[in-house]
């Protein structure tokens, strides 16, 4: 595979249109603008449509416009645009219809500062809006993975009819990788729910207004088990160093990249640490924390908040193990002798 | 003639309306003397005159209409509070020939939706909005709407609205003919069967506007509300006439009857055209290079404009180049604006763990106040080069290397100032020898956008190679 150095911000526009993607309707905001800014020329210039709105509000509901008619929709913002596109989410989940989200992590809350944190982690993995919806959520740490992530992102909605947020952070979204392309474009299908204009889709109807009690009911009933389908088929994560290990750190994105050095130095000087790196955090790999949970004596999750993601994890190791807590805020991103240290302490405390 | 049968735009019995526990399919669930009953009538009837229900993208709002959906044979989206322009647009920008309604009341449309409707209205989307002014929110029990009349009893300004307090009505279609984007703008009312008539003109005149792609097309309908209002449904004809029409103008604004709108949308590319335009086919081969001793972590800085972002840049490209792993991570924010700007650079022969350089193996300082702030960072026994055209100082350290050179100097020598950057890396590859400068000469006619800069950037990498070997 032949690579080129680009941004992550780069490699998920290249990837989202490889993937199929035809419509970006965006607003820009700092640290996610040159996604719009690379949607604005590479979507334009190969026939697709790029258009700025004039809020994340309206750009939701552009999406939630062209995505009922089948086509494949995507956006990009940072934490205080995605804010306000918390209601399309909600009527998105509600009426199933498919696209994709990127959220460029910034330092919240409020105006915050353009700097990477991963303070978004409970607005994205848990919904987010109002109702008892969620969306899928990927957490991609790498350039490459911008891109692999972003490809495959629009195939994961359309099939599960659900939006898939890709939550990354202003550091993998700046830095630049080399990074391989996919050699398949890919293309959505028709969609016999949407509406396209025509005789045959006459008939059809996007909404998630449900008046009687019962059919909202089973409407969230539904929900559930897709998202408990969801957890069965989809949920991945990558491990290094676990088979041994007596001391489980956990992280995503930025600081899982951090924490891949971290382990190494740890090694080097003969602790038994290992990384599990969530690449799904809804579906969260409960499972199989639960699992490391009965073999290390420790887990740590360090991540650029206020530990948001290990309470997932304490949801999943059920008080079965010690769950510590390592986090940063406001654009601070460790370095790893920082890291190591803050296990070794641990690790011999 | 207002035709007195259900028209054919119209499902002929109100199924999704009963599936939801209504008892009755045959009539709506609007109040009696309503005037939705009327304009759905209107609309519907055009669409089987236009023969247009097949192309038909009806969006109903949120407010009394919010089942719109129920009664039009078409096809349907229910959108969020006051947000149907921009999903309008969004059906629009994906099928060309749809006809689109946005259907709205006046919470919707004129207050929690103003946004909306402007930048929809601006943007010429081709569209049909009908606008049902009827003064009051009716959906959630009567209470004040940006249309409300002064002096007008809702259930949340029960004294009556006031100036001082609400402000006074808001007058869309006069906000909306202030902007150059939309085609069609005309106000009507219902208040008697002459009223009905010219709105019946107005609606098939949006929708024509549509089928023939004339533009954005906006047609506000003063309407009764006998339950909101407390008045019979006749009282409430006369209260539009007396009350409504006197605020609110019935008159049309705009009819440009020329011209029609395009899509904005270049020519669909096919698979390999847009690999092409992507450059995925492009780049490096990847191959494994040799090893390296160990991680070369380097923090390229000096002032915004000295290249060191590119300089960084070019030397992952370069490792790239020789089947190493390389990071590259700006430090971006105020500091791009003229004060110290740096690149961490990360090459390996493994894959990079963290892109983060706060301990680098090697700084290459570009002017003085990188090397202040960066000199005691780098490890012990690493590399320190500093441009010695800019920086008077020696490295106050002694358990780093360091080497001396006058970049800028010799960029300026050679008539290319800004390629002092080019000059530093140059420096550093040829210190470490991997990756090597031979790469950095096949690199630079492939990374550098500007061809004729190629030459001057190969000649200062010669110019280093000698004050190398000097």
């Amino acid at each position: 595979m032949r690579k080129v150095l680009i941004k992550g911000n780069d490699a998920i526009v290249r990837g989202a249109l490889l993937g199929g993607a035809t419509h970006f309707f965006g607003y820009p905001i700092t640290p996610a603008s040159e996604i719009a800014q690379g949607a604005a020329n590479l979507f334009t210039r190969s026939g697709r449509t790029f258009l700025q709105a004039e809020s994340e509000t309206s750009a939701i509901n552009m999406i939630y416009g062209a995505a009922s008619t089948g086509a494949r929709v995507m956006t990009a913002s940072s934490g205080p645009g995605v804010a306000l596109m918390l209601e399309g989410l909600s009527y998105l989940a509600g009426a199933e219809l498919p696209s994709v989200i990127v959220d460029v992590q910034r330092a919240g809350p409020g105006l915050g500062n353009i700097w990477p944190e991963q303070s978004d982690y409970n607005m994205c993995c848990k919904g987010g809006g109002h109702g008892s919806f969620h969306n899928i959520v990927l957490a991609p740490s790498s350039g490459q993975e911008m891109t692999d992530f972003a490809y495959r992102a629009f195939d994961i909605a359309d099939a599960y009819r659900m939006t898939v947020i890709i939550l990354t952070d202003a550091y993998v979204g700046q830095m630049m990788e080399p990074v391989g392309f996919p050699s398949a474009v890919r293309h959505g299908a028709r969609k016999s729910w949407a509406v396209y204009g025509d005789e045959s889709s006459r008939q059809n109807l996007i909404s998630s207004i449900v008046m009687n009690q019962t059919g909202m009911a089973e409407l969230n009933i539904m929900l559930q088990e897709k998202y408990a389908r969801a957890a069965r088929d989809l949920t991945d994560w990558d491990e290094i160093e676990t088979e041994d290990a007596e001391f489980l750190l956990i992280a995503f994105g930025i600081t899982s990249r951090v924490a891949s050095t971290a382990v190494s130095h740890l090694r080097e000087n003969g602790l038994k640490v290992g990384l599990l790196r969530p690449k799904t955090l809804f579906p969260f790999p409960s499972e199989r924390i639960a699992e490391l949970a009965g073999q290390v004596n420790l887990m740590a999750v360090a991540e650029l908040n206020n530990g948001m993601m290990a309470q997932d994890v304490e949801l999943a190791v059920r008080g079965g193990c010690d769950v510590r807590k390592y986090n940063w805020y406001g654009g601070m991103v460790p370095s790893a002798d920082e890291l190591a240290s803050r296990v070794r302490e641990d690790f011999n405390g | 003639m207002v035709k007195h049968a259900k028209p054919k735009g119209f499902y002929d019995t109100f199924e999704r309306k009963s599936s939801q526990g209504g008892p009755e399919s045959e009539t709506t669930h609007y109040c009696p003397g309503c005037g939705h009953g009327t304009v759905h009538k209107l609309i519907a009837e055009a669409l089987e005159d236009f023969g247009i229900k097949d192309r038909t993208v009806f969006l109903s709002p949120v407010g009394c209409s919010v089942f719109a959906y129920y009664y039009f044979d078409t096809g349907n989206i229910q959108c969020s509070h006051g947000r149907a322009p921009a999903v309008g647009t969004g059906v629009i920008r994906s099928l060309d020939d749809a006809v689109v309604i946005s259907y709205q009341g006046d919470g919707d449309l004129a207050g929690i939706g103003t946004a909306e409707i402007v930048h929809a209205a601006n943007r010429g989307e081709n569209m049909a909005v009908f606008f049902v002014n009827n003064a009051i929110y009716g959906m959630t029990g009567g209470q004040l709407a940006p249309t409300t009349l002064l002096g007008q009893e809702t259930t949340t300004t029960p004294l009556g609205r006031l100036a001082d307090r609400e402000g006074g009505p808001i007058h869309m279609s006069e906000m909306l003919d202030a902007l150059d984007g939309p085609a069609f703008i005309e106000r009507t009312s219902l208040s008697n069967a002459a009223g009905v008539m010219k709105t019946r003109k107005a609606v098939r005149k949006a929708l024509t506007n549509q089928v023939e792609r004339r533009g954005f097309s906006f047609v506000e309908i003063l309407s009764p509300c006998p339950v909101g209002w407390k008045l019979t449904p006749i009282q409430s004809r006369i209260w539009i006439k007396d009350n409504m029409e006197t605020i609110f103008q019935v008159k049309r604004f705009r009819d440009r009857e020329e011209g029609s709108r395009g899509t904005g949308r270049m020519p669909l590319m096919g698979d390999e055209e847009l690999k092409e335009l992507l450059g995925s086919d492009h780049g490096e081969e990847a191959r494994k290079g040799e090893n390296l001793e160990t991680e070369c972590r380097v923090k390229i800085a000096g002032f915004g404009g000295q290249g060191v972002m590119s300089a960084g840049v070019l030397l992952a490209n370069t490792a790239i180049g020789e089947g190493l792993e390389a990071t590259w991570l700006p430090s971006y924010g105020p500091e791009m604006r003229g004060g110290t700007a740096n690149a961490s650079v990360v090459i390996s022969d493994e894959p990079v763990g963290s892109p983060v350089v706060n301990r680098p193996t090697t700084l290459l300082a570009m002017n003085g106040p990188s090397l202040d702030s960066l000199e005691d960072s780098v490890i012990t026994g690493g590399l320190i080069v500093v441009n010695s055209s800019l920086i008077n100082r020696k490295v106050r350290r002694d358990d780093v290397k360091v080497v001396y050179a006058p970049v800028s100097d010799m960029a300026a020598e050679a008539g290319f100032l800004k390629g002092a950057n080019v000059v530093m890396l140059s420096l550093y590859l040829l210190e470490k020898g991997v990756p090597g400068i031979q790469t950095l000469k096949t690199v630079i006619p492939k990374s550098i956008k500007k061809k004729e800069l190629v030459e001057v950037n190969l000649k200062l990498v010669k110019a280093a190679e000698e004050f190398h070997a000097s």
